[in-house]
């Protein structure tokens, strides 16, 4: 049975539609077979510290949207990090083709106690025609938070009126943080609203507009799509609100990482009839030539890709072999989201390393997709082997500390923020690569393999910090499991 | 009805979990949904301290605390934090799902408190108030749970004296201005309680509270709640500096209030001020041909976004002693009305030849549209927070960042208060000017 439903206001949470879980610790096959007999059983933690939630991860996908506004729908507190996105959109412009970045259009309806006692109907209602006054904004986003859904306001009700009123969209994104303990349902929230509201269906179809779902990584695939004649249409940073009405008119939609683009690639595919890729992002040899070639065949551009792939292998494989005689052994542990976690392992594999363990934020059995094709994770465990030390753990830091402790290994490779400290407070050179497509196809692992290089090579900085830095963590805890406060399943059995 | 806020210049309630961070070996947990402690983290950025940002505990309250309470989850969080972190201190606070839910967060905390245990609560749901009011309550929660009663007749330390200035993190420089005004009360002969940062000495510095002679609160009202409390509870009487006191006049004003208000020994205090002012002008009179000769353009008027305690202190300042003439002011801390009256005042009586217009809103977005649309000859000078950078582009303006949020610019140790202060604040402005040459 599907997972889209468009009809309704909200997307389900990722625990409720795919099943997906923060809590394993194992082995990364034991993990997928798991997955795969229906088997996956959240384990809870009785201690935690700080997660992220949906409602930053919705923000995402609407405030980079060039022509876009937001209202948080919310305490003030609600948007306080979206200075950040603000931030992004400016200096990653560059790298996108947007030269003059216009300031970010955020608001925050600013729910105060007595909203709390009385609803904050009324204010979303002034928030929006304010908003549209100030910016004319083509699209008004309105985000859900905990206090706003708590209290039960009329957000898809009131958003439907603006609509009306107004005559541009205002969209509801439903992404109240409580709801769920995987930051990457907010994405899901705000795929949902922007298939469920601004797509259209397709005047005509453009036979050579590729779909890319993605953060803000630098523009790669004018370059790689131009050699065979496609043209990306990166969805959503950087789109205008007109551009993802037209998304789809385009003849695939891809993935740079499954997780991100899940929801977004899955509704395009059942409600616009854009077919998805099913192959897991393109990182590490094996699993980019599969990609490509599932492109070729999806766009009858067979032909194109054999020659492109071939032009690749021979430029860049000579460098991947060299850079293997240099980190032929090294060890690695991986912190990262599913799945580029799981693309990060395949790219250290390649390059001759041994990833000794990973903490992957959270693992989704199978995507809105359906497909096994799209299990980077079993596809990584598949061309390369087990993965030992298979952690699934929402960041948090104390597993982190108490592994790292342990593992000491040569590199620590992260993908979000917050992760490398202690990576450096342990004198562990630890690096964050922050461009999701930095990494990607056979040029990625060269890229990668310099960054990692350059990061082991250049030590002093950590080795430093370990003499001097601070630790909180007590000797007990660095001398218990890791898992000590992993607990069975809800349901009381153990995994 | 509190309007929509664009471009938010502070954050909610919760947000004073900073205000936990700033303590020595202090610890927050939070008992809130997951992504509070990361909003409040990305608001400040590089702000995590001892155990902020990911290492803070939180319960990551969910739909199953939603609908069935969370005091359970609570306790566990509290009993996994005193195994897995260091702390001198634990200071629960709560968001918007555990205040709406209602859960007992008093019961649970008592309950490790009555086992000895240094922990305290704090209300702090994000729609309650915003961090530079919940900042006191974090406070007077310390200080009601932690410090605890004093007898009346409790031993007073006539040279102590407790000292709340800025709200930590939301005032970035709020490490080298504590610094500094420790520096100064020294300098007057008083051994001061800075309470927060590395000046500070942490958790036993707060038990002392109750043994000083008296408070100096320096902030137009954010912190009034909390010298209240303490005149209230263990009968301190308190002395009120309305604004940040920047450069060498304004210095000199503080330094005399406290000592009139503290009854010290006039011809000590004289010496300090005296002393510190003149190497104060030593550097303006050097400068001071670079300002009225440098013939490439300097700004000469400017406008601040800021919050009420640096508008006024950074106008006194930059008219009066450099020479920069304010323009249309921003408050944008939410201050509540019944404090605007005073700091009207203050403001106007920066001089008493101009009127220097301000306008109080935390709406950002309106006071850069205000911006926008000002003509002044000259070329101005705009100082405010990240959000501004961009204006400042727009408008050809000079521009410092120096309010909250600082995407980009990083603040260690600066600070611009005092003598000190002033000379630093002088150099990022000329220097920030300066690099527009090539």
């Amino acid at each position: 049975m599907s997972t889209i439903n468009l009809r309704t206001p909200s997307a389900p949470v990722r625990e409720a539609r795919l099943g997906s879980i923060t809590g394993y610790q194992g082995t990364a096959s034991d993990l997928v077979q798991c997955a795969r007999r229906g088997k996956l059983k959240e384990r809870e933690r009785s201690f935690s510290q700080c997660l992220g939630c949906s409602t930053a991860n919705a923000a995402c996908t609407v405030i980079l949207i060039q022509d876009a506004a937001v209202i948080s729908h919310g305490p003030v507190g609600c948007s306080a990090c979206y200075h950040e996105f603000a931030f992004v959109y400016r200096v990653n412009g560059d790298h996108r083709g947007v030269v003059e970045p216009t300031q970010r259009r955020i608001f925050s309806t600013n729910l105060e106690e007595k909203d709390a006692v009385f609803g904050g109907n009324q204010k979303l209602e002034a928030a929006i025609r304010e908003v549209h006054q100030r910016t004319k904004a083509a699209a008004i986003f309105v985000l859900t938070t905990c206090a706003s859904g708590i209290i039960g306001d009329d957000v898809e009700g009131i958003t439907t009126q603006a609509e009306e009123e107004l005559g541009i969209p205002v969209v509801a994104v439903f992404c109240e943080g409580f709801r769920s303990k995987i930051w990457t349902s907010g994405f899901d929230a705000g795929y949902h609203a922007i298939a469920r509201r601004l797509v259209k269906p397709p005047r005509k179809k453009q036979l050579d507009l590729i779909n890319v779902v993605n953060f803000w990584g630098a523009d790669i695939f004018s370059d790689l799509f131009g050699r065979i004649g496609l043209r990306p249409n990166y969805l959503t940073p950087y789109a205008t609100v007109e551009q993802l009405a037209r998304s789809s008119e385009a003849v695939a939609t891809i993935q740079i990482c499954a997780t991100l683009g899940s929801y977004l690639g899955a509704a395009l595919e059942q409600e616009f009839g854009v077919p998805e890729i099913k192959a897991a992002a393109p990182y590490g040899v094996a699993q980019t030539e599969r990609w490509w070639r599932e492109l070729g065949r999806m766009t009858g551009r067979e032909a194109a890709v054999e020659k492109l792939l071939q032009e690749e292998r021979e430029r860049w494989l000579p460098r991947v072999a060299a850079l293997r005689g240099q980190l032929e052994g090294k060890t690695a542990y991986v912190t990262a989201g599913a799945s580029h976690g799981h693309s990060i392992i395949a790219v250290l594999r390649e390059l001759g390393m041994e990833v000794q363990g990973a903490a992957v934020f959270h693992h989704d059995p199978l995507y809105d997709n359906g497909s096994e094709q799209t299990d980077a994770l079993a596809k990584v465990v598949q061309d390369s082997g087990d993965v030992p030390n298979y952690n699934v753990c929402n960041k948090q830091e104390y597993e982190l500390v108490n592994i790292l402790n342990r593992v000491r290994p040569d590199v620590l490779l992260a993908r979000h923020g917050g992760m490398t400290l202690w990576g450096g407070k342990f004198g562990i050179p630890s690096l964050l690569v922050g461009d999701e497509h930095f990494s990607l196809g056979h040029r990625g692992i060269v890229n990668y393999g310099e960054r990692i290089l350059d990061a082991i090579e250049n030590d002093e900085f950590v080795k430093n910090l370990a003499r001097h830095a601070i630790n909180p963590y007590t000797r007990w805890w660095l001398d218990q499991n890791p898992f000590h406060y992993l607990g069975g399943c809800r349901d009381g059995r153990d995994h | 009805m509190a309007g929509i806020i664009e471009q938010e210049r502070y954050t909610c309630a919760i947000g004073a979990m900073q205000t936990v961070v700033a303590i020595p070996r202090a610890v927050p947990i939070l008992h809130s949904g997951p992504g509070c402690g990361t909003m409040v983290a990305g608001f400040f950025e590089r702000a995590s301290g001892y155990a902020g940002g990911s290492t803070a505990p939180c319960t990551n309250a969910g739909e199953n605390e939603v609908v069935f309470g969370g005091e359970e989850k609570l306790a566990t969080v509290i009993e996994g934090a005193n195994q897995v972190l260091d702390s001198d201190l634990q200071v629960v606070l709560t968001g918007c799902t555990t205040g709406l839910v209602g859960d007992d967060v008093a019961r649970v905390v008592k309950r490790f408190r009555e086992q000895g245990r240094p922990i305290v609560h704090v209300e702090t749901p994000g729609f309650r108030s915003n961090n530079y009011v919940s900042h006191s309550s974090v406070v007077n929660a310390i200080i009601d749970q932690y410090v605890g009663d004093a007898p009346r007749n409790v031993p007073r330390n006539p040279d102590l004296v407790n000292v709340f200035a800025t709200v930590p993190y939301q005032d970035q420089f709020w490490k080298g201005n504590l610094r500094e005004l420790k520096r100064i009360l020294r300098g007057i002969g008083l051994k001061p309680n800075i309470l927060f940062g590395p000046e500070s000495g942490g958790v036993a510095e707060w038990k002392t509270i109750p043994n000083a002679r008296f408070n100096i609160l320096v902030s137009p009202w954010a912190g009034l709640e909390i010298v209240r409390h303490l005149e209230e509870k263990y009968g301190q009487p308190w002395f009120q500096f309305p604004y940040l006191p920047i450069g060498g006049n304004e210095t000199a004003r503080f330094v005399r209030g406290v000592a009139e208000f503290a009854e010290l020994d006039p011809q000590r205090v004289k010496a300090f001020w005296k002393r510190e002012e003149a190497g104060f002008y030593e550097e303006i009179q050097s400068l001071a041909t670079f300002l009225l000769e440098f013939r490439y353009g300097l700004p000469s008027y400017y406008h601040a976004i800021h919050d009420a305690s640096y508008v006024v202190g950074l106008a006194r300042f930059l008219l009066n002693e450099v020479g920069i003439v304010p323009k249309e002011q921003f408050v944008v801390d939410g201050v509540p009305e019944a404090h605007q009256e005073a700091i009207r005042a203050a403001l106007a009586a920066t001089s008493d030849k101009r009127t220097i217009p301000v306008t109080f809103d935390p709406d950002a977005g309106k006071a850069q549209d205000a911006i926008r649309a000002a003509q002044h000859a000259g070329r101005g000078l705009l100082i405010g927070s990240g959000w501004d950078k961009l204006l400042a582009k727009e408008k050809g303006l000079d521009f410092l960042s120096a309010s909250a949020p600082s995407p980009y610019r990083l603040v260690l140790t600066t600070g611009y208060l005092g003598y000190e202060g002033g000379l630093r604040l002088i150099e990022d402005i000329y220097n920030g000017v300066l690099a527009t040459y090539a």
